[in-house]
């Protein structure tokens, strides 16, 4: 009968996949971990739209990594001028004008990666947000969040090194000034600023050092970082919008929680919508304003670096500019630039301490009580105001009256909201313990 | 809900936010008044007037090293008509924009070595470069003879002054008139000017048309994809609760 | 649990009726899937294009024009096309005849394996006898050989290579018991005047 000669053909060619894999599975532990990510990882049934954060960093990192391979077999990590002739662009900044122009797709390639690396701390930042609004951070995720963090960091680092790349103005003027941070260091400060840039200032060693840094220091850092943050995340299990724990209320029989449903396909499917939306932006930047209006690319860089002149306005990427606010808006000690320096590496770490800050009866938003919300959303508005005042020139507003020291408008805002960044944190035990929480549903709400 | 409340207005604030970025950024980046530049990417005589523009007059002095003659097969020239008329003696189509003049010596002629144009329109963007080129004007307290109402105390003679004449700048009320006429009219040589600055707009990325039209295949195509996977997503999950 | 029973549907098997399976599911399954590997395929062609050759590179491998005026007979220049020598030698009457003389000791006198277009079998493999093009590389493993024109008993005037000792005479065939496995490459080239040779473009005008 020919329908069962089909079903035999199949069932002989399952038998021959069947063993493969039973082959492979003696040696690795293929089937095992396909269980224990995916089709038995089982996830909170209610998670919503900040949920799609994860996958996407992770689809982020993975453009980058492709896109720098790409990038890095016509990339030239070179300050000296193009031909030898002093004047000329350095062979840095042609060889990325190469990419945009000689390279066939070489500027697809490019925007994909100045894109993305804009894109990657938007994804972070509501990554971050949603670990905080639902208390992701809280136990029994703690280290969870601190793998997190070292994420971040290694972000921060990728992205500064690679900056400098492009030997624009604004990217030897960005290194310049944050190489500078490190000579405030008392005692130590100039020999160590002398030390991270191999020469007296920003130069060719230190467009190598940061090359080096860029392509393959941090990216295993981050390699390494990415997969302790999911093997973490896969040990104790997803949070929820709820802040509910899943695994407290099981079937009897299979221990499988109630409330959870298979990593896949379930939310395979429904991150890949995710995705889809992700690249609908992704590519509209890419293809129609790459530049963002000078925010993810910016003009200056478009000008080869010169160490004679500095452009008029500079200031870091988007992505800096509220720890560069703060670093701004703390007032020296006498003629030392150390405490802005101490603050501005505070605001960025401090994050690594809300696990043990927060002392909420519960983990989400939803059923924490007003006082929470409010300082949420002073810190919010403080971080936001903060990113802004960062990518502007001091005196935009213009100066107070002699009443005040003829002080900068825009430095007086800056100092009151690092006050509201800083006070949400360190009084974050204060108020999330007298804050009135709601009371937590035994299951989750869907 | 209270809650939901501020959940939308935080996202409110999110989505808000770098739209307030925007208009910020236009008010702090003015400094002088800049005019709007003519700029058409589809106009191929502009784009032909300006390349010539270009090559009879700014590359003296400024090369445009990373751009290649035959990328001006783009904007309509065939390979011989680059060849005939606008390479210069011992080039090739595919040689990019260099500049004879030696940047050590022009330095010391000008204070500083005349920069290279390739992605000029990228750093400043196109309003300046066609305000600035229409914004000289005569002044004898600088070495040259020449200011420049856009960019003060300008290394850079007034190059076309035989076709603009000479301007003068009433430093009260910021105003250029046009003291000697040249040979083009006022219309003319802002025509002129706004052919060059669509070439150098061109110039800055020859790629930025091709860029833009398949964007809109992959948005197309990934509409279609976003349905899909958003179906896929339905089925799959139609039956938890 | 519901997804249990989804499990079920999805891999629909056998001992199950087919109305178990999810037709809805597996419709946009495959068509998801289908159109997902389409997009995925376009989005590595940029990447795998962008390691062909560039503008740059197309511009530095551009035809070369190559003035052979100054070429004395018996004597040869090099060119240079694409980053490898161009062997230009003007051969002389004598030279030409030797050339008829070694066919048996050749391992392809006819010049039947196309190292070179048509229009460069005959003529001692040159669109005009008197001037020899070909590329200097030998076909062994890519070093350059030397030139000996000077004619012996047993040598009419060629080329050795300095590596394994291939040997090919003054129309680059390859002589036996050379390593070498085929005559030396003729590339294309045509004559732009009757002193200036056009290296890279056949007559036709191809490149």
């Amino acid at each position: 009968m020919a329908i069962k000669s089909v079903t035999e053909r199949k069932s002989r060619f399952a038998g021959v996949l069947d063993g493969t894999l039973n082959w492979v599975d003696d040696r690795f532990p293929l089937t095992s971990n396909i269980k224990a990510h995916l089709t038995e990882y089982y996830a909170p049934k209610n998670f919503n739209f900040w949920y799609f954060f994860g996958s996407l960093a992770m689809l982020v990192l993975v453009i980058q990594i492709v896109t720098g391979i790409f990038l890095t077999m016509h990339y030239k990590p070179d300050a000296s001028p193009l031909d030898g002739i002093l004047g000329n662009p350095s062979v840095a900044f042609a060889s990325v004008e190469y990419i945009m122009r000689d390279v066939p797709w070489g500027y697809i390639i490019r925007y994909m990666h100045s894109t993305g690396a804009s894109m990657f701390f938007v994804v972070i930042y509501l990554h971050m947000f949603r670990g905080i609004i639902y208390g992701s951070y809280r136990n029994p995720r703690e280290l969870i969040w601190l793998f997190g963090m070292g994420i971040f960091l290694a972000l921060m680092g990728e992205a500064f090194f690679g900056y400098l790349l492009p030997w624009g103005q604004m990217s030897y003027w960005g290194a310049q000034v944050i190489t500078s941070l490190f000579g405030t260091v008392p005692l130590i400060g100039p020999d160590l600023m002398e030390w991270l840039r191999g020469d007296y200032l920003v130069g060719d060693a230190t467009l190598n050092r940061f090359f080096a840094f860029h392509v393959i220091a941090l990216p295993l850092v981050l390699l390494g970082l990415v997969a302790a943050h999911l093997i973490a995340l896969h040990e104790v299990g997803s949070n929820n919008p709820d802040g509910v724990e899943i695994k407290k209320t099981k079937d009897e029989k299979t221990g499988i929680p109630l409330d959870g449903i298979p990593f896949h396909p379930y939310y395979t499917v429904k991150d890949m919508v995710g995705v889809v939306v992700f690249l609908i932006v992704f590519s509209a930047i890419i293809f129609f304003a790459p530049e963002v209006g000078g925010y993810f690319l910016e003009a200056n860089n478009f000008i080869p670096a010169n160490p004679l002149v500095t452009p008029a306005h500079i200031a870091p990427t988007w992505y800096f500019t509220p720890y560069y606010s703060i670093l701004r808006a703390v007032p020296p000690i006498g003629v030392s630039q150390f405490p802005g320096v101490v603050a501005m590496g505070l605001s960025v770490v401090i994050f690594a301490f809300l696990p043990w800050l927060d002392k909420g009866a519960v983990k989400s938003i939803r059923y924490r009580g007003t006082l929470y919300k409010k300082w949420l959303l002073a810190f919010v508005v403080s971080f936001l105001v903060l990113g802004y005042l960062g990518t502007v020139p001091a005196d935009i507003f213009g100066q107070f009256g002699a009443w005040l020291g003829k002080a900068d408008i825009a430095t007086v805002i800056a100092r009151i909201f690092t006050v509201v960044y800083f006070a949400f944190f360190l009084l974050m035990p204060w108020y999330t313990k007298r804050d009135k929480s709601l009371p937590v549903p035994e299951r989750v709400t869907g | 809900m209270k809650i939901k409340n501020i959940m939308k207005k935080s996202l409110l604030a999110l989505v808000l936010f770098p739209c307030l970025l925007f208009t910020q950024f236009a008010i702090a980046n003015e400094g002088a008044h800049l005019d709007r530049a003519p700029i058409d990417a589809s106009n191929q005589d502009s784009l032909q007037r300006g390349a010539r523009t270009f090559i009879n007059n700014c590359l003296n002095c400024h090369s445009a090293s990373f751009m290649r003659y035959s990328r001006l097969q783009e904007i309509g020239l065939t390979e011989k008509q680059i060849k005939d008329n606008l390479l210069f003696a011992g080039e090739k189509v595919g040689d990019t924009m260099k500049v004879s003049m030696n940047k050590n010596e022009a330095k010391v002629w000008l204070g500083v070595a005349p920069p290279d144009l390739s992605v000029e329109v990228r750093a400043r963007g196109a309003d300046w470069v066609y305000t600035y080129m229409r914004s000289f004007y005569r002044d004898d307290t600088r070495p040259s003879g020449w200011n420049n109402v856009v960019y003060d105390k300008v290394a850079m003679p007034h190059v076309l002054f035989e076709l603009q004449g000479e301007q003068t700048f009433n430093h009260e009320t910021h105003e250029l008139t046009l003291s000697k006429p040249g040979m083009l009219s006022t219309e003319e040589y802002d025509t002129l000017i706004g052919d060059l600055t669509n070439y150098m707009a061109f110039m800055a990325e020859p790629g930025k048309q091709q860029r833009n039209h398949l964007g809109w295949f992959v948005l197309l195509f990934l509409g279609v994809l976003l349905v899909l996977t958003y179906k896929l997503k339905k089925a799959y999950w139609k039956d938890i609760h | 649990m519901s997804d249990h029973h989804s499990d079920k549907y999805q891999t629909g098997s056998q001992s199950e009726p087919d109305a178990l399976v999810d037709l809805e599911k597996r419709k946009f399954l495959i068509t998801t899937s289908a159109v997902g590997a389409l997009g995925c395929a376009a989005a590595a062609v940029p990447f795998v294009v962008s390691m062909t050759p560039s503008e740059r590179a197309k511009a530095a491998g551009a035809p070369v024009e190559v003035d052979i005026s100054k070429v004395a007979p018996g004597e040869m220049m090099v060119a240079e096309y694409r980053g490898q020598p161009v062997w230009i030698i003007h051969r002389t009457k004598e030279m030409l005849e030797k050339l008829e003389n070694h066919d048996a000791q050749l391992k392809d006198p006819k010049s039947d394996v196309p190292q070179q277009q048509d229009y460069c079998k005959d003529n001692g493999r040159a669109i005009k006898a008197e001037y020899g093009v070909m590329l200097g590389t030998c076909t062994h493993l890519g070093c350059s050989p030397n030139s000996r024109f000077e004619v012996t008993s047993d040598w009419d005037g060629g080329f050795v290579c300095p590596c394994h000792g291939s040997k090919f005479d003054l129309a680059g065939r390859v002589f036996e018991g050379s390593p070498a496995p085929t005559n030396l490459v003729v590339p294309k080239y045509h004559y732009l005047t009757e002193t200036t040779l056009l290296i890279g473009i056949d007559p036709e005008g191809k490149a």
